[in-house]
């Protein structure tokens, strides 16, 4: 389904730990600057967004893959080739809406919280909303309006962790619109 | 103190520990690291205090690492002597974190306090290019961080400071009581 070249391009990889524990300071750093979890959550995917601008670029350049069909097309990049290049899983992709414009990523591990648990009075803290802004800015730059955001978290006490995507719309102008 | 573990789950506490099997790809890290860097920078004031804020959060890490490091790579034992704390750095922390041994691992000529560590180009630094106004800006202080942190902890408390030098040099000055114990210790 998904048009992948043969050719592969130099993807260096490393051990997730060094990420995971990097991500776990800046996530701890982040709780200690802001009052609450909610300007947390709101800077993770600030912080995502900007990554998700500047990913694409090297995403396409090392999958050459081309324009997606349609949205389902979309779907399965992201979870069998985007998420295994860059974080190494591959998530499933599930529950579609009958329209077919909203979907379900299941990430039966997650390397952005390995080994991390939550402490009680954090409960509101979406711990990998960063992933929520990376997918949103990336879609964004091949003009793709979407709305990203996590509805289970296995640290939360969930079974799974469910990030739900919903296409809003195709953005026409062909300029970025600027960083929110 | 607050309660630290979330209730039911402990799912974690049955997990193995050894060396993560997952891999992540170098540019997911090295886009996170800009984002991180780039957070500190727009709380502070000058390139001292970036680097201080790079090192804080290297100290976390540095600080979650070395249990799990000491448990997997040398059964549990801790070091001792300063020279075998130094190499468990350049050996067993930087395979852990870079998947290699750091380049040169020295001691000041004039100074038994003083080593250094020296890492001709750290991953960190790898697609970082810095600004020619702060030309001394060196994000490698988050693995000052890392190792101040894991020298600390290891009862080896010590001040860890970043240098443009050969690449990338860690400056380790142990504090006086650690030199005057390994002293102590000679021949033992």
């Amino acid at each position: 389904m998904s048009r992948q070249s043969n050719r592969t391009t130099d993807n260096k990889k490393m051990s997730s730990e060094l990420f995971t524990l990097t991500y776990g300071a800046l996530v701890t750093q982040l709780c200690k600057d802001y009052e609450n979890d909610e300007e947390v959550n709101k800077q993770l995917d600030k912080m995502g967004y900007n990554i998700g601008v500047r990913l694409i670029e090297d995403f396409l350049a090392r999958s050459t893959i081309g324009r997606c069909q349609d949205f389902r097309e979309t779907a399965d990049i992201i979870a069998k080739v985007a998420f295994k290049m860059y974080l190494g899983i591959t998530p499933s992709v599930t529950n579609w809406s009958p329209a077919g414009d909203e979907f379900s990523l299941i990430l039966e591990n997650n390397p952005l919280a390995d080994f991390v648990e939550l402490p009680d009075n954090h409960n509101t803290l979406i711990y990998s909303n960063l992933l929520s802004g990376v997918l949103r800015g990336a879609l964004e730059m091949v003009q793709m309006a979407v709305d990203v955001k996590f509805v289970q978290d296995t640290l939360r006490g969930d079974n799974v962790t469910e990030i739900r995507m919903k296409f809003i719309k195709r953005i026409e102008e062909n300029l970025p619109a600027g960083e929110e | 103190m607050d309660v630290r573990f979330t209730k039911g789950k402990s799912a974690i506490l049955e997990r193995p520990l050894s060396r993560p099997k997952t891999e992540v790809s170098v540019s997911a890290f090295a886009l996170l690291f800009s984002e991180m860097v780039q957070y500190c920078q727009s709380r502070v004031y000058s390139v001292s205090e970036l680097q201080s804020r790079l090192a804080e959060l290297g100290r976390r890490v540095g600080g979650s690492l070395l249990d799990v490091l000491v448990l997997r790579e040398k059964n549990g034992k801790r070091e001792t002597k300063v020279l075998n704390i130094l190499l468990f750095i350049k050996v067993n922390v930087w395979r852990a974190l870079f998947g290699k041994e750091a380049d040169k691992l020295e001691q000041a000529n004039d100074d038994d306090k003083t080593y250094y560590i020296i890492e001709k180009e750290p991953l960190v630094n790898t697609y970082i290019s810095v600004p020619k106004e702060n030309s001394s800006l060196n994000c490698a202080a988050f693995i000052g961080g890392i190792v101040e942190a894991i020298l600390t902890h290891s009862g080896f408390p010590a001040k860890v400071t970043v240098h443009w030098h050969k690449g990338t040099t860690l400056m380790i000055k142990f504090d006086d009581a650690v030199i005057a114990r390994d002293k102590g210790l000679e021949g033992r």
